[in-house]
This record gives C-alpha cells, structure tokens and sequence, in this order.
C-alpha cells in the first residue's frame, strides 16, 4: 500500500463567499440527486404511472357523472392532476432524507465544512426537476385523452412557474417531515396523509359548488383550490382573478415558514 | 489545567436523550498522533461521544475540544479538520465509488480538479480503482467500509473518528481494515475508534478507555488494562455436578483474579498468566484431583470478561438490561474471591 497522506497544501479548500458556497453546495447535492434518476427508472416510472391512472380514472370513470361549468371536463381535471402530481411528488423529499438518515448520509454531509441548508436546498431542487418532468409527461397523457387548453403562451408560463412554486415550497414542508419521523416508512406515510383530504376536498376534481357548505367554506380557502384554479384559469386562457394572489401568497408564506423550520430540524438531527 | 498536545480533550460531557442518559460526565484525553479505544457494549454511550466530537450533536453539560476548537462554539472550523466513519457504510448507493469521493471532495469544497485527482488516489490507495465506476450498490459490505474509509480521508483530516469502523465485516474485511488504520497511524494520524471488541482495540489503540453507561470505567494502555483484568481465560467443563468443588479447588491456586462460576452448568471461567505454559500442570492437577473434564480450552478475554472484572455485571445494552437483571443478580452472588 502507498501512503495515504500527500502534502496538505494540494488539497486546500477553495476561498469563496458564504453565499457561493450556499448554492454551490445545493447544487453539488441536486446533481447527486438526478444521476440516481435514470439509475433507478423504477422510481420515476411509479411515480407517473400513478398520475396516469388519475387521469384515466377520472377522464373514463368519474368524468362523465361530474358537471362543470365552462369548459370540458378533462379540461377542467387536468390543473387538478397537475397540483395533484406535484404535491404528491413533493412526499418525496421527505422519503428521501429520511432515507439518507437511515443510511447514515445525513451524519457524513453534518460532519463536513459544506454549507447547513445544502442538502435540504438540494434535494427540493432536484424533487423540482423530477416533478417537472412527471407533468410534462401528464401534459402529454391529457392531449392524448382529449385535453385542449386554450391558454396563451404566457398563460402556461405563468401556470407552470406557479405550479413550480408550489410544488417547491410543500418540498420544504416534505423536508422537515423527513427530519422529524423515525424511519423511511413513516415519511411515507406522514408524507401523505394530510394531501389525501386535501387533494380531494378542493377544486381538483369537482367544482366545490357541488359541496356542503361546511366542507366548501374550507375547500375554497385552502392552498390547493387556490393554486388549482389559478394554474386552470392561466392555461385554460380563462380570466384570472384574485385567488391569484392568494395562491402567491401561501406559496411564500409556506417557504417563510418551513425553509428556516427545516433547515433548524436538519442541524438537530442525528441517525438512530 | 493546559493539555497543549490534546487532539482530543472531552470534560465532564452529559448528554441525555428523553429518559435514557447516555453521557454521564464523559472524561478523556488523546494525545496527538496516537490511537485511542473507546471500547464498550452497544448503548454504552460511545456514538454520542463521537457524535459530539464530530458537532453533530451538542451536550447537555461539559466541554469538548478538538484539534484545539470547542465542538459547539467553533464547530464550523472543527469540520474541516475531522474525518467521521460511522457504523454504516454512509456512501450514496446509487453513485459509483468514484462519483461519492468526488462528490464529498466537492463538500470539503475542494476545486473539481483536486477533488477528482483526489478521488483516483484514494481508489488507488483502498484497492478500489477496477470498482471506481460501478455503483456502491454493486460493492460488497468491506467494499463499502473501504470507501466510506476513503471518503473520511479526503483532505487528510488531523483528526479521525471512526465508530465501530469494522462492525459487520468477516474476518478478512477486518483484517485489510486493521492494516489501513495502522496505516494511518504511521503517516501522523489521530485516530479515535470505538469498538465492541476487545483485540479490535488491542490491535490499534495505544490508549483504551472502557466505557460503561455513559462514563469511562477504567483507562490505560492495553498492558495496563490486561493487567487489570488478567491476561487470558481458562474455561472448564466438568462432567459430573460431584467433582465440581473439587475442580474449582484445583484451579484455585492458578486463578489471577475472580472466577467466574456457572454451578448448574458445571463451568468455570478463571483468569490465567502463561496459561499455555500451566495448561498441563493445570490438567494433571485436576486428574489427580479426581475430576473428569468435559471440556477445558485456554482463550483471550472478550469484552463481556473485562466488564465482569471491572463491573461486576455483563457487557449488555441498556435495553436489556432490565430483563436480564435478574440471572444478572444470581450470577453475581455466585462469584466468588479466588
């Protein structure tokens, strides 16, 4: 065996400012993250065929009981399989630390000189780009099926930074519930079970006219409805109105929240 | 009180997780350039010890310094002098063994060029370079343990931490491990190791300290703890529960310590000196005391041996302590002064 030990002066950290490091550091994880991407196609081919199957479900099952008014009803579904795909998708980020947890990783990255919210900012940005992908390919399922979205080009643009957002900052919620349960399977699950009523009492599949009164008060304020209906109202070329800014809103309001919480939860945790 | 050449100075440290305490005034000193064993049963508290050397957790109460920083006040430039090897394998599956150096090279924040040229050497180094390309998922688990190793030696940290680095491993896996720290040592390295057996620390520390929920029971180099606790054992079957007196009457005189006595089973553990050299003394003086052996065979102390002499009670987790409590008072009142 060689020796191990070659002269320290060759392997001197780089000098650059705390903000470089900050993104640098993310960025060194988000690439981490997207080389496993192909390398675990399984994941990424689950993760859409549920989607899929929503659309299906709802385009040939449930579509032809439910009355919306405006628009066809896969026209009118699709805003709702986005948010829904992208919150879904967002469970990930939460499995995914914990699973680093679990195997240790989260120990090595805490013991390194790296900057504290890299693997955290990281991790959301590469749940980005995954989750960017699995709606592209539910754009495509829902032209196939008879979705025709007459928004203009800036209103898609507009949609899909929002839905972006969206989906990043639940990430971040999906985050600090990966750095707060015990195991990979509780992440899962605790990933879950709050978007389950949520997705469903909300503007994702029904129009919530057609709800209790009661249960409609909540699904017209909650994130999901507003974020649903503005990404509609943008793609669909309808006009837009003020739950725009209410979708804004919560999405900065759910990042000024759970970012700092997050980051604090990761700079406390330890695998066990 | 100045410990100048301390890479690893440890006072008093508390840590307490809900009910359990895992820490309950942690004192210990490394000295640059040396080896030292941490060695204890699971739960015994050394992970919390090196998690708080390593800043990932802070204590309760005490201090710690290393390589001359406080853990929690300087814990930002402590990071970049130390080097963490866990109890598992913490590489990234899904990367090649060469993506996950470069990977935490990149995390040391060194430039791309030093962090690959890096990457090649330690491939090199640990005997990885024809598995550098394949996926960790491919690698076997010494495999593993050797890049997790290489991983924790990217900028030749001062100071390396490696907890149980050889739990899991079979016997060759231990073997190459052993020879790699060794290794280390020579090129100026502070290694502090922790381990649940007794020849792993035998093996590398120059210095052990023995820990017993959550503080350090007995201390010194491997010599002086041998002494301490005898050098090796004597385990002796009789076939018959009517010689068994007369069997623990004939190894008395060669016993170094307290025996350990299991009547029901008919065995007896005592601790020799130059056991192999006594052996047939031993087994003449227990013919002629008229007692058949079933089974007599000369061993090092293990772990579970150190803890009876310096303890009185086994080496077990606290877990299990409360069920066991109870053989564990039985065996006690069993013992006898040799």
């Amino acid at each position: 065996m060689s020796s191990i030990e070659i002269p320290t002066s060759t392997l001197q950290p780089l000098r650059r400012s705390r903000l470089y490091w900050t993104i640098a550091d993310a960025l060194i994880l988000a690439k981490r993250q997207l080389k496993q991407i192909p390398r675990i196609p399984e994941e990424l081919v689950f993760s859409t065929i549920q989607p899929i199957m929503f659309v299906l479900l709802f385009r040939y099952v449930f579509g032809g009981a439910i009355a919306v008014t405006g628009t066809t009803y896969i026209n009118y579904l699709m805003a709702g399989i986005f948010v829904q795909t992208i919150a879904f998708g967002s469970t990930s980020t939460g499995i995914g630390i914990a699973q680093d947890l679990q195997r240790g990783l989260i120990d090595r990255f805490r013991s390194l000189p790296m900057s504290r919210s890299a693997v955290l900012t990281g991790r959301t940005i590469a749940d980005l780009v995954r989750n960017t992908f699995v709606v592209l390919v539910m754009i495509i399922v829902g032209l196939l099926v008879g979705f025709r979205p007459a928004g203009s080009v800036l209103g898609w643009i507009a949609g899909g930074a929002l839905l972006l957002l969206f989906g990043f900052a639940l990430s971040w919620l999906g985050a600090l519930i990966g750095l707060s349960v015990r195991s990979v399977e509780a992440a899962q699950s605790a990933g879950f079970i709050w978007l389950f009523p949520l997705t469903f009492a909300s503007s994702a599949f029904v129009q919530t006219s057609s709800m209790p009164d009661w249960l409609r008060a909540f699904a017209d304020h909650q994130p999901l409805t507003l974020v649903i209906n503005t990404v509609r109202e943008l793609i669909l070329g309808q006009p837009v109105g003020s739950e725009a800014w209410q979708a804004l809103v919560w999405c900065l309001g759910i990042l000024i929240v759970f970012v700092p919480l997050a980051v604090w939860a990761y700079g406390r945790r330890v695998s066990r | 009180m100045t410990h100048n050449k301390a890479a690893i100075l440890a006072e008093g440290l508390e840590k307490r997780y809900g009910k359990t305490q895992a820490l309950r005034g942690l004192d210990l000193v490394v000295e640059e350039g040396t080896v030292f064993g941490l060695l204890g049963p699971n739960g015994a508290g050394k992970t919390t010890a090196v998690r708080i050397f390593t800043t990932l957790l802070k204590p309760d109460a005490g201090r710690a310094q290393v390589a001359g920083f406080d853990v929690v006040r300087h814990a930002d430039l402590l990071r970049s002098r130390i080097g963490l090897t866990g109890q598992y394998a913490a590489v990234d599956e899904y990367l090649t063994g060469r993506e996950n150096l470069e990977m935490v090279g990149r995390l040391y924040h060194l430039s791309k060029a030093t962090a690959r040229r890096r990457a090649d050497e330690l491939l090199e180094i640990f005997d990885l370079v024809d598995a550098g390309n394949r996926t960790v998922k491919t690698y076997s688990g010494g495999m593993r343990r050797r890049l997790d190793l290489a991983a924790s030696l990217i900028v030749s940290p001062p100071i390396l931490f490696l907890d149980e680095p050889t739990t899991g491993l079979d016997p060759r896996g231990r073997l190459s491990m052993w020879e790699l720290i060794t290794q280390l040592v020579k090129e100026g390295t502070t290694v502090l190791l922790t381990t649940q057996y007794l020849e792993e620390a035998d093996q590398l520390a120059d210095q052990i300290a023995v820990i017993d929920q959550g503080r350090v029971i007995a201390s010194g180099t491997s010599d002086e703890l041998k002494v301490q606790v005898g050098g090796e054992r004597l385990d002796v079957s009789v076939t018959q529960a009517s010689s068994f007196d007369a069997a623990l009457g004939a190894l008395k005189p060669y016993s170094q310590g307290e025996a350990q006595i299991e009547a029901e089973r008919r065995h007896i553990v005592i601790p020799v000196t130059n056991g192999a050299r006594l052996l047939a003394n031993i087994i003449r003086d227990l013919d002629e005391a008229g007692v058949q052996l079933e089974d007599i065979a000369l061993r090092r102390p293990t772990l579970d041996d150190v803890f009876l002499t310096l303890t009185g009670h086994a080496a077990e987790t606290p877990a299990a302590e409360e069920e066991h409590d109870a053989t564990k008072k039985d065996r006690s009142a069993e013992r006898i002064p040799a």
